[in-house]
Order: C-alpha cells, then structure tokens, then sequence
C-alpha cells in the first residue's frame, strides 16, 4: 500500500494517470435551487422582451390575403368546376379587388398560396432529374421522372412531375388604371438559378402529350431564366404552402384598391385545394406569423411563474438531507 | 542419473495406501466393447496398428473462428441480434424500389457498424489464438527411440508416445504412469488446475513396470493399453495393460492427467493415452456460457417494443395512404389528385391496386421508421464495454503489486451487472484466506503464549480506533512490519521464542509440546543441498505450519526414514542443540470421523510414546483423569482462539508400557492387513483402545490467514445490502471457523446447522443399506429444514440474525427438486449461510439455486478449479488471480487478484457501469424516438407517403455521427458521484440491485420524453416556418430548410438533453458534446458544397438560405429550450424534493458536509437498512448486549 502511495504521487501529475483512474478535473453541476431559480428568471427574462420584439415585427408586416378559387368560377359552371377549368374553350380571366388596408412599403412580395396541395407526395417529389435540368438532353438517364419522362419517344426537357405540373395562374395588378409594375426576376435562390437549372439548356417537347399539366415554357429562354419553374420546384414542405409570384416595387396607401386580372388556370378543383393569393411586406424575420412571438412570451411568463413557485415551495418545505423515506426502494417497502 | 538422487523410500508405507493393488472387476470385462474401445500401442506411435486408430494429435484450439470461418461464422453472429438483421433487411431492401431513400446512405452505417463489431470479435480471436500457441509450443521430452529422450512442442505427441515428464512440469497429455523416481514408481501430483484441491495426490504405477527407472530401460519397451473411451469423469479410468503376454489391469491410480503437475517426484514416465481435445481435462471444458447481463436482456425487450411502435405506425400509414390512394382514380378516370398521374402508375402508388400499393407501402414504411430503432445501440455499447473494461484493467486500486496483477476483466458483456449484485457466492480457501496457514498462538500447560494480531482483531481495532490513522496509511507500514519472515509462522512472544522457554515455569510441558508438533505428522522434510534449509513437504498447509513452528522454537525435524524420525532438539538443560532420533512405531492416520492422529514412537531412552493431537470435541474426551489439570484454561484459550478465527487443535501425549504396546500392535496389524470390506473400522476400533487416559499438553491455534483487508471488504459488502454466501470443500469446524473470521459469524447470532452426522444415521450407515440411508437421510434434512423454518419465523420478529450451515451430504438432499425451495427460503431468511464439505458441483447447483430461485442477480468468486461450474453458472464469474491454478481465471469473466478489490469492483466499477450502461441506453432510445418520431408526423402530412423528412444523408448519419460520440462519452465518462463517495456510502450500490435507474417506469419516462420532444419540435417548427417567408427577402421555407431547421433543432435538444443528464463535465464532455453540434453545421456546409447530383435538395441549402435568416436562429434556440424546460423542471424538482440516494450525496458532497463526519455517518445511519453481518453488525450487537447486561 505503501508504494502503491508513492506511486500515485509520482504520477499524479500526469493527466493520463487522472484519466485511466477517471479522476479528470470535472465540473459536477448540481442542480441547486439558486441555480434552479436563476434560470428560470433568466428565461423570463430573456423570452418575454424577446417575445414581444418578435410580435412587434411580425405586427409590422402588413398582409392582404384573397381566396379566388371559387370567386373565379362563373356562377353557372360552380356545380362542376372540374369540367371548367378543363374545358380549354371557356375563358378564365377573372377580376379580383383588393383593398389595402395599411400603409405598405415597397418591395411588396406576391405569393400564391395551394392548400391541401402534396407537393411533398414522394412520388412527386422523386420525379425530377436534377441531371437533365443542367445538362439538358445530353443526360438521356431520366428513370426518376417517371411518369412524365416521355413523350412519342422523344425526352422531355424538364421531365418529371414537378414540371409538368407548374402553376401557371397569372396575375396583372391595376391601381388607379395604372398597372402596376411587377419583378418577376430574383423570385428564386440564386444557388438554384446558377447551379441546378442550366444556362443553355431550353424547355424541349414539354407539355405536348394528350394529358397537359400546367402551365407551359416558353423554348427560347433557357431554364435558368424560368424563375416561375424554379420556384415551383423548388418543393414545398407542408400541404399548405406559399410560393413567391413576384414583387411590386412601389409603395401602397392605405385605402389604395388594386385590381387584379388574373388567369385562373390552375385546377385545383378536384382535390378540392383553395387558391389565394397574397400581398405581403416583410420584416427581419420574415413574413407576419405572430406564433413564434406569442409562443415566446407564455414560455417565459411560465418560467417566471415558475421561478417564483419554486422559491415558495424551497423557503416553505426545508428538506432534511438524510431522509430516506423517498428512495425508491423504501416507497416499495413501505406500499408492499 | 537418478539412480544416486533417488530416495529410496517407499513412500507408500508412509500413507497407508488404502487404495493398493488394483484387480480385475467388473468394469473391466467391458474392455474392447462399445465406450472401450481404444488400444494404444505404447512406445509404437508411428506402428501400423496405431495408424489405423488415427487419434488426434495433441494441438488443442480454443478459438472462435479461423481464417476461412471468420467471415460467415462472424456475420452469422452478428445478424443472429435481431436488430441487426432489420438492418441487413432495410439494407438490402433499400436496394429496390420500395426504398424512400438512397442505398447508400442506408448501407454505408451499417457497414462501418457491423466492421467494427467484427474487428472487435477478431482481435479477440486472435488473442486466443495465441495463448493456445503458447500452451501448445510448451516443450517436454518425449522418446525418440533407443533409449533417447528429446525435447519436443507439446502439440507434437502422438498417442503411443512415451514421455518424460520432470519435477514441478505440468502433464501434457493424459498418460498412463509407468515409472517414477522412487523404486515403488509413486509419483505425487498436484490437481490444483483440476479440482482445486492443493494437497498432493499419490499415483502409482503397476509393479510391473515400476523398474524402468533410466531413459535406456525405454529401447525395447513394448505394452498395449486398451481402455475406454475418451469421457469427462476426471476420476474413472478402466484399462488393461498387455506387458510381456500378460495382463494388468489399470485404475485411476495410474493416470496422469493433462494440466496436473508434477510435485515433489524427480522425474516419471508415462505412455500417452489422450491426447489434445480427448483428455480428460478437455472434456470437461465446456464451451464457456455466453452470458448477457440483465440489462441487455431487458435492452433487447425495448427493442421489440419499438419494433412495436415501428409496425404499428407503419401499419396506420399503410391504411391511411391506401385510402388515400384509392381515392385519386375512380373508373379509371383521375379523380383527385391529378399531380401525381395516378392514372399512369407503378405498383408502389397504383391506385387500381390500391391494397397491394399499401402493403408495399408497409414495406417503405418499415425501412423509413428504422430510424426508430438506434442503429448504432449495440456498437455503442460494445465500444463503452471495451472501455470500460480498460479502466477496470488499469484502476491502480486494483492492481496487486506483490505478484504484479491488475484487474482483468476478461469479458466485457457484464461490466453493468457488477453493479446489481444481489449475492455473492464465495469460495473460501484460496479467495477468503490466503491458503497459508500461519501458526500464530498456542496455549500449554494452561498458559496462553502468542502475541499475534489476526486478521479479524485487527479489522475490529481498526474500526474502533480514530478513522485518521487508517487514512494516513500508519497500518499499511504496520502491515509490511508484520508480515512474517517465514511462510507459516506468526508466533512472537519473547517468553518462548530464541530458546526462552527454557525458563518458563512448566519448561517440561512445552518441550513436550513441540516435540510432539515435530513428531506427530506425516510432512516430508526436504533439504536445500546448497543452503542447507529445510523446507517441508506436507499434506495440508496447517501440517505443514505446524513442523515449522517446532523447528523455529528449536525442534527442527530434518530427515524421516521409513523407521525413524531424526529432530535436531535444543535441550534445555545443556542449553545446546542435540540431535535425537524417534523410531516410528505406528501412525494412526487422520480422518474425518476419528478427527484426529496419533504416532507412536520409541524415543532414545527406549520410552514408547503415544502422540495425538486433535480436535477439541474428540481428544477432551480421551483424556486420563490426572491429564486434566489444565483443562480448564485450554478451553478457555481454545474460545478465545476460535472466536478470533483461528483453527485449534488439541495436543496430549501418554506413554505406553511395552505390554501394552505389543498388545495393541499385534491388533492393528491384523485390522491393516484385513481385507474385509469394515477394514477402516476394524483399524479405528483399534486405535480407540490405545488412546485413551491422555495427558493434556495444550491447544495451537492456527490461523487460516485470511487475506488483506478481507473482513473491511465483507464489511462494506454487507453494507452494501448484499449477501454473502460461503460455499467451501472444508470441514465444518474449519468453514465456521472463517465465518467467525470475516464476521459472517459472531457469537449470539442463532445458528442452523443441518447436518447428517446424528448418531442414528451413522449408525445405519455402517450397516450399509442405501436405501435407507438415503431415506433417513432425506427425512431428516426435511425435518431440519423446517425446524429451521419454525425458528426463523418465530425469532425472526426479534431482530435476530440466523446463520444457517449445511454439510454436503445434507446439501445433496437439500438441493432435490422437491425440497430446494424450501431450502432456499430458509437460507435467504438467513443473515449468512455456509455451505461446508461442497462439492464443485454443489456449488454450481447451489448457484444455479440462488440465481433461478431468487431471480436476482448472483455472482461467484473462487481461484480454484473446483470453482468452475460454479464461476460459469453464476451470472458472474470472478476469478482470483492470485494462486498458480489459472483455471478459475480462465473461466471468469473478471479476474482479480485480491478478494478485496470486489469492493471496488462492485461498488465503484459496477455502480458506475450500471449507472452508464442504463442511462446510455435509455438516452438512446430517447434520441432516437425524438428523431424517428418527426419522421412519422411528417409523414402525416405528406398524405402517407413515406417521403423522409430529411435528406438521405441527414438520415443515416445522425446515429454515426451527430449523436453518437456524447452518448458514447457518457457511457464511458460519467460518474453520478465520485469513487470515494460510492465506497463511504456503500447502500448507493442499491440502487443497482433493485434496479432503479432501468426499470421500466423510467425507460418509459425516456420513451415518453423522446416523444414529447419530437412533437414540440415538429409543431414548433411546424408553426414557426409554415406558410408566410421566413427571410426578410420574402422567400418562403421551401421544404430543404422546413427539415434543416428542424434537424439543427433535434441536433441541439438531443446533445443538450445529454448534458443536462450527466452530472460530470471533464473536458472530454465538452468537446464531444459541442464537437457534435458544432460537426453539425460544419456537415451543412460542406455537404451544402459538395455538387447537386449528390447533395440533392440540401445543396447549399445552410449557407444561401439557413445561416442569414435571422429566423433560423431565433427559432433553433427558442425550440430547443422550449422542448428542454420539461425535462429541466422534472430534474429540479427531484433533486430538489425527492432526491435519489446518488443525489443526497450530491447535495452533501456539494455542501461542504461531507468531512463532517457527525453529519454523514447520520446519513449513512439512516439509510442503511439494519446490516446483519460484517464487523459493523458485530459492534453493533455487542453495544446491545453491553446495554442489556447493564440493565
């Protein structure tokens, strides 16, 4: 034992003695109740100004939302919708009025909003070719856009599902006779636009089979252009979804009426999606969504709460170190 | 050679060879029948004859696989887990088109977790491999013919071979004894490896060949051996041998067995008869049993509740998207869901087979939810074992310097059931005690000499002194001090010692006393031809103590002849040393029912002498009425002795006339050379005529010198709430003796002894009617038991602790399935329970007893070979690496060197293993569910789909990399609270035998948690990001940074929760848990980089859209706090309130109180439940009778 001691001065130092004796240097927290109630109050703290400079934001956002689906039916083809909108022959130009209800800065951002809409179906999802849309028709293997790989034998450029079904309702905003002026460029990530849709690579034999999707392509522009197509394929996560139209440059009054001729185009009739259409400013943080800033708040007034009942419940009930009546073998043995 | 070295001595006349000549019996008419069927050609091992037997060689392989059967053998191992085999299904399933995501990056985990399993079990493999080489390249000399021997690898020897086997060199093969160095071709063999047993044994070969006693007598040596088959019974052997066209049979008597040695014999001869794998050693090792801890067992019951889980969700998405795909199409017209050209389909989403679609769906479904299961779980835990089994290799507290041993823990599966033991079965010679016996006090002449502090008083001292002067090490230098000059003597007192005793009052009485320690025994003495010491060669290490005592107090016993026994005496008139010599008459030999030995001598004078030491309960009585005069204080002395652990015997002479003598000789001639089958009672009828009327000289008392620190460690063990069972080949006295000894005994406690030794039994024993000694027998164990069981339960109210004691034989009906059970209730009924005179596979049974009986979890510790059934049964096997046998160790799964590091062992290693392996485990699952369980909710709203969440690469790496090294850290790491702490408050070990921390309430809590988590991130990020943008450049969250922000919040909460579980940051924790997170983001990145083609919907993903959103950030941190306050609350709030007992210690050791001792022995008091045994209960129970007496 004796030497055993004067080993263990000897390589005391050393940190790979500590190490395989597992006596390393530790922190060993314990969770005391100052610690406890510190940090509940430090959480109050923090997340109830946060919370409230979230809701003040997303408060900031002024956004204007309009259902057209069904509007844009005219009264006689309500009952069927379906055979509407897949009638070719019948006009689908619509007017809508929107009426700006605040004051809204410029860039004004324009989304079309699909519900019930499973762009995250996996068989939707799958079927795209990554490949073709850079490369073009140089890449022939395009198993993965099953169903729509094909047509009479020649390949489709962009195949997949994805692509051939493109949103393709379109949008004129009037205000006070003037139309107002929309960017449609810059809508997509540019990651996308120079690095997964092709500079010389133009939409090919796309829409020509019996079953025509959405909307079309214009050949001459190359897909790297095609904003609309990046952003469409660029798939949404939930059923319900946002995707940006474009922007309006100028500033909107309040008590401005915008007129909106529109093409409703798009079937989303039989499976019984609405169609909206949304005009948005943003903030920091993005769009108005007033969840995060309230979640915010009642997480940190619960902890303050917290805090406090903690301190009631420490001060009122003192608890002697050694009692053992709840180990949980004693509980067994006094129940049994 | 030889011829001059040889003693011509026949030691056969010094035992009385009970087991003599062997003849002709029955057995040996089945010779070269069925079982009997080999022939050995002895000295012809190349002979046609012996070719067309074709034995095996003598290589003996204990590896798992070779070259060609690693491979399969291994993979077959490792896809016989069943959530392994998922995984090779998912894998190769993920190669068709079922699979939602790549092959690769499903197949790419399993690889790297299967091929470190593997290289695990190959090391392993290897790592036999050569300890085989090394026992098979051992040399030995074998006959090269014309009378030559040559070294040759033990692999080599052929049966037939005749080899040469040399002093102190074990067996190689099994041989049949031909000759030895003595003229009567005995040859003594130590069976340690065997059955653990350390006296000597004494073959012996046939007459016959007994004259082959040179190398040359080999040339022209020819026999035949035919004997039975090769078969596991150690203790059988039936053959004949065929020498110079006659017959011989052939015994036990002959057979030299393979991993025996050879002791105190120059040099024997011996003919090859089993080699390798058909010796009889092999035989009997059986395949080690692969034992799982509990935990583990419990581990692979989660995993089929989570295959539950898996199925089950499968299951309602399967029905849910078939529904849903039935609806897209009706009449073969779109009807729906037109997007998806349900019209123009494949299998997977056909609506017109709608149901075929949804099973197939299962199938996607199963391969995605495997997340559920952590694919990296038993790797994981593999790595932590091999770890952790590293630091109990190299804890300096383990290590054992004086033979140079640390802790081996030779398997590394049950690291976590070291902390659950309920019952610790322990051998006792050779784990308990040392096996030296030291000769430390004697009484004589009703004097009590002998200053010696045993271990037992010296552990009550310690105890009771200041607890400073144990740290400061002040006893460990008093220790060193202590430890004896020469093995077996532990006598001081200057009264006796350096010739003192001369001047003693009854200076007659002593000298007769070591006389007679040097006379009456059958030890050899051996004399170093260089230095001229003598050491001794005796059957019992207490004998052996014994001859040394006499010869350090000036008896020295130099030489034995056949005849005479020559002492070196130091007279205490002349005050010099005179050589005397003692004719040997007669020696009465020991044995369990006359429980003592006589010789009789002739000393020089031509008195004849009458020499008998025994014990107390038999040699009382024989004494003459004037041989009484000190009998009072020897018993006093013999109590005093027994109390303190020691073993007594009682020692008394007579002197016989001539008359008498001649009387008596003739008779026990005529009883030795009977042949009947009462020979052994005719002789002890004999001998009970001629010693009686003895005078009494004194008492020895002996201590079995328990090892270092043993009663401290039985003490804690105790403590701990573990009981402690002794299971012992002794005899009872002696195994009583160890139990007062390590305080499983004191003085009050109740005692139940079953035993067979009532006088009805033996007598119905001696007329040999089995039947109805087996009946009585049972009957009256039955009895016992439940006289027992009466007493038990109408004291057991009282507080008082029982011991029970049981012999073998009465252990052999105790363990009959109808009585078992209420055996064993009895025994746990009991504070200690000693097994006595147990065979090995007593033991096993009693082990197999506890361990199915109590359910609870039983560990064996032992040294022998004798303790090996047992050390494989029990749920852990702990071998003591002290002694030479390597058998236990080979067996164990734990080796240590000193029973005193079980302390350690189970306390700090196992509490901590348990701790580490149960909460990784449930961490595990919590990690996993939490990410497996967003998978599912997203599915939800993908219509069913069984479209991953995540990207591929995001999916199959989370396990191997995002949340595996933090669990693995604390697994290996973490420490509730410190060593020092786990040893001051041993009932912290509880925790692990009633399995706290991994019952099932709390793997469902984690479960539960796991599920909790996953739904707050999902809806959190759900809401969070749903439709409006989520960047001030008004894009939307398009699905890549819907699932990047939530797999960075999973990433977080899941390496957070881990650092708010453990309570022991090293730096080590830090950088795995950061390093995790932060490997994160740095993964995004560069991943984000890599082309298109590979980083499919995550390209640059983090670095054009996740990192300049403030909104990615503020929701990652609001998340993860939002998910963690639950859990943090909970933890408070126990800690706080409810504390458990690890986290008492955490509030005492965080309060400063944990040096005052005031204040933590009340802990520690008031958590222990009331301890029964150790020396902690004995002070306890003596302070009790102390009060009552003053009352």
């Amino acid at each position: 034992m004796a030497d055993m001691n004067r080993e263990r001065h000897r390589t005391r130092e050393t940190a790979f003695y500590l190490f395989t004796q597992q006596s390393l240097p530790a922190c060993k927290p314990v969770l005391t109740p100052g610690w406890v109630i510190t940090i509940f109050l430090f959480m109050g703290l923090i997340f109830i100004p946060v919370g409230l400079i979230t809701l003040r934001a997303s408060h900031s956002v002024v956004e204007i939302v309009d259902r057209y689906d069904t509007e844009c039916v005219p009264e006689a083809f309500r009952i069927d919708k379906i055979s509407y909108i897949q009638d070719d022959s019948i006009p689908k130009n619509c007017s809508r009025f929107m009426k700006v209800h605040k004051y809204m800065k410029a860039p004004i951002y324009i989304y079309y909003q699909l519900d019930n809409y499973y762009q995250n179906h996996r068989r939707y999802v799958k079927s795209r070719s990554d490949k073709q849309l850079l490369h073009g028709q140089k890449y022939h293997d395009t198993s993965s856009c099953q169903p729509v790989e094909l047509n009479s034998g020649q390949p489709i450029v962009p195949c997949g599902l994805i692509a051939w079904s493109l949103f393709n309702d379109s949008f004129t905003f009037i205000r006070e006779r003037a139309e107002l002026k929309v960017n449609r460029k810059n809508i997509a990530w540019k990651s996308d636009r120079d690095h997964k849709f092709g500079k010389n690579v133009h939409p090919f034999n796309f829409q020509n089979g019996t079953l025509i999707g959405g909307g079309k392509l214009n050949p001459k522009i190359p897909l790297s252009d095609q904003e609309d197509l990046i952003v469409w394929m660029r798939t949404s996560a939930l059923p319900s979804f946002r995707k940006l139209y474009g922007r309006i440059e100028e500033d909107l009054d309040a008590d401005d009426v915008i007129v909106v001729n529109l093409m409703n185009n798009y079937n989303t009739y039989s499976f019984g999606g609405k169609k909206k259409l949304v005009l948005s400013t943003s903030s920091w943080l993005g769009g108005k969504n007033d969840f995060l800033g309230h979640a915010c708040v009642i997480i940190g007034s619960s902890s303050l709460i917290l805090a406090i009942v903690f301190t009631l419940l420490h001060l009122k009930y003192r608890r002697p170190h050694g009692d053992t009546s709840y180990l949980p073998w004693n509980r067994k043995s006094l129940s049994g | 050679m030889g011829g001059g070295r040889r003693r011509n001595l026949l030691m056969s006349k010094i035992y009385g060879l009970g087991c003599g000549k062997a003849s002709f019996k029955e057995d040996h008419s089945q010779i070269g029948g069925p079982g009997f069927s080999r022939v050995v050609h002895c000295n012809e091992p190349s002979s046609f004859e012996a070719g067309i037997h074709s034995y095996s060689d003598n290589y003996v392989s204990t590896t798992k696989y070779n070259v060609a059967t690693f491979l399969p053998k291994s993979l077959f191992e490792q896809f016989r887990r069943v959530a392994n085999f998922y995984f090779l299904v998912t894998g190769i399933l993920s190669f068709t088109a079922l699979a939602p995501y790549s092959a690769v990056s499903a197949i790419v985990p399993l690889i790297i977790v299967i091929g470190a399993t593997m290289m695990k079990e190959g090391v392993e493999d290897w790592r036999r491999k050569q300890q085989d080489n090394e026992v098979n390249n051992r040399k030995t000399k074998v006959h090269r013919g014309d009378g030559n021997f040559d070294h040759t690898e033990w692999k080599n020897l052929r049966v037939g071979d005749i080899v040469k086997v040399e002093k102190d060199e074990f067996f190689p093969t099994d041989l049949l004894l031909l000759a030895s160095s003595y003229d009567d071709a005995v040859c003594y063999v130590e069976t340690m490896n065997l059955d653990g047993e350390t006296n000597l044994k004494l073959k012996q070969a046939l007459e016959v060949t007994s004259s082959l006693h040179d190398d040359y007598n080999f040339r022209d040596f020819k026999a035949v051996i035919k004997c039975e088959d090769p078969n596991a019974n150690l203790y059988t052997f039936v053959g004949t041998m065929e020498f110079e066209e006659q017959q011989y049979p052939l015994s036990p008597q002959q057979l030299l067995l393979r991993d025996s040695k050879l002791r105190n014999t120059d040099y024997v001869y011996g003919a090859v008869v089993f080699t390798g794998h058909d010796t009889k050693v092999m035989q009997n090792a059986t395949d080690p049993p692969s034992k799982r801890s509990k935990i583990e067992k419990q581990m692979d019951l989660i995993i089929y509740l989570m295959f539950g889980i898996v199925f089950v969700m499968g299951f309602i998405g399967s029905i849910f998207f078939g529904i849903e795909t039935d609806n897209d199409l009706e009449n073969g017209r779109i009807r729906r869901r037109w997007y998806l050209r349900p019209d123009n389909s494949d299998i997977f989403f056909d609506p017109r087979r709608a149901p075929a679609a949804a099973i197939y769906h299962f199938l996607t479904a199963l391969l995605l939810y495997s997340y559920f299961i952590p694919i990296s779980l038993y790797v994981s835990i593999e790595i932590v074992k091999v770890l952790q089994s590293i630091f109990i290799n190299q804890d300096i507290h383990m290590y054992y310097e004086e033979t140079d041993k640390p802790a081996h823990a030779r398997t590394s599966n049950l690291n976590e059931e070291l902390g659950q033991v309920d019952t610790i079965l322990s051998d006792k010679t050779g784990t308990l005690t040392c096996n030296s016996m030291e000769f430390i006090k004697c009484s004589v002449a009703g004097t009590a000499y002998g200053r010696g502090v045993t271990e037992v008083e010296r552990a009550m001292d310690r105890k009771k002194g200041s607890p400073v002067r144990e740290q400061n090490g002040l006893n460990h230098v008093e220790d060193s001090a202590d430890t004896p000059a020469i093995k077996g003597f532990n006598f001081k007192d200057e009264r006796i010692m350096n010739g003192n005793w001369v001047n003693e009052p009854r200076a007659d009485v002593i000298q007769k006393f070591f006389r007679l320690l040097a006379i009456c025994h059958t030890a050899i003495p051996e004399v170093d031809e260089e230095t001229g010491k003598i050491s001794y060669e005796a059957e019992s290490p207490d004998e052996a103590a014994f001859v040394i005592a006499a010869r350090v107090l000036g008896f020295e016993f130099h030489n034995r002849t056949q005849t005479s026994i020559s002492l070196h005496e130091l007279d205490p008139i002349s005050r010099r040393t005179v050589d005397r010599s003692y004719k040997l008459l007669n020696v009465i030999e020991f044995n369990s029912t006359r429980k003592r030995m006589s010789v009789i001598v002739r000393d020089e004078e031509g008195k004849i002498l009458l020499l008998s030491k025994g014990a107390d309960s038999v040699m009382f009585e024989m004494l003459a009425k004037s041989g009484r005069d000190f009998e009072e204080d020897t018993r006093e002395h013999m109590n005093d002795y027994a109390d303190a652990g020691l073993r007594t015997l009682v020692l008394a002479y007579r002197e016989l006339s001539e008359n008498e003598y001649k009387v008596f000789n003739e008779k026990f001639t005529e009883a030795k050379n009977s042949v009947s089958a009462e020979r052994e009672t005719l002789i002890d009828e004999v001998a009970d005529t001629i010693e009686r009327d003895l005078i009494l000289l004194g008492a020895t008392a002996v201590e079995d010198k328990l090892q270092n620190g043993v009663p401290d460690c039985i003490d804690k063990l105790a403590q701990a709430g573990i009981k402690l069972w002794v299971l012992t080949g002794d005899k009872m006295e002696t195994a009583i003796n160890i139990g007062y000894a390590c305080s499983l005994l004191r003085q009050g406690m109740k005692q139940i002894i079953i035993t067979l030794d009532a006088p009805e039994i033996q007598s119905l024993e001696k007329t040999g009617d089995k039947n109805a000694i087996i009946k009585a027998s049972r009957k009256s164990v039955l009895e016992q038991i439940a006289s027992g069981k009466t007493q038990l339960s109408a004291l057991s109210a009282m507080s008082e602790a029982f011991a029970l004691i049981i012999d073998g034989k009465s252990l052999a009906y105790a363990l009959e399935d109808d009585m078992k059970q209420s055996f064993l209730d009895l025994a746990i009924g009991c504070a200690s329970v000693i097994c006595c005179r147990s065979s090995p596979k007593q033991k096993a049974l009693v082990t197999r007893l506890v361990k199915t009986g109590t359910g609870k979890t039983t560990l064996a510790i032992g040294d022998g070979a004798n303790d090996v059934g047992m050390l494989q049964e029990a749920d852990i096997g702990i071998g003591i690496s002290g002694v030479e046998g390597m058998q236990a160790v080979m067996s164990s799964d734990i080796a240590i060197a000193q029973f005193r590091y079980l302390e350690r062992l189970l306390l700090v290693h196992g509490h901590w293993c348990y701790r580490r392996i149960s909460s990784m485990i449930c961490y595990f699952f919590y990690k996993n569910i939490a990410f497996g369980f967003t998978i599912f909710l997203y599915e939800v709203y993908s219509s069913f789909s069984a479209q991953p969440a995540y990207n591929d690469w995001y999916l199959s790496l989370y396990n191997v990399f995002f949340s595996s090294l933090p669990v693995i850290a604390m697994g290996v790491f973490d420490q509730d609270v410190s060593a020092r702490f786990c040893l001051k408050f041993p009932l912290l070990y509880q925790e692990g035998v009633q399995n706290v921390l991994f019952s099932w309430r709390r793997i469902v809590s984690w479960m539960f948690n796991g599920f909790y988590s996953a739904i707050i991130i999902f809806y959190f990020c759900f809401r969070a990001l749903e439709k409006p943008a989520f960047n001030d450049d008004g894009k939307t969250a398009s699905r890549d940074i819907f699932t990047g922000t939530m797999y960075t919040c999973i990433v977080w909460v899941v390496n957070l929760q881990l650092a708010l579980s453990i309570s022991y940051f090293t730096l080590i924790q830090h950088i795995v848990i950061w390093g995790s997170i932060g490997f994160w983001y740095l993964f995004q990145v560069v991943y984000g980089y890599l082309p298109p083609s590979f980083s499919t919907d995550a390209y640059r993903v983090f670095v054009e859209a996740l990192a300049p959103a403030p909104s990615y950030w503020f929701i990652t941190l609001f998340v993860v706090i939002a998910t963690l306050i639950p859990y943090f609350l909970y933890n408070a709030i126990q800690m706080r309130f409810f504390p458990m007992y690890h986290g008492m210690i955490q509030w005492i050791r965080h309060e400063g109180l944990s040096d005052d001792p005031a204040y933590v022995e009340m802990v520690r008091q008031r958590s222990i439940r009331p301890t029964t045994v150790g020396f902690t209960a004995r002070r306890a129970a003596s302070r009790r009778e102390a009060s009552q007496r003053r009352n």
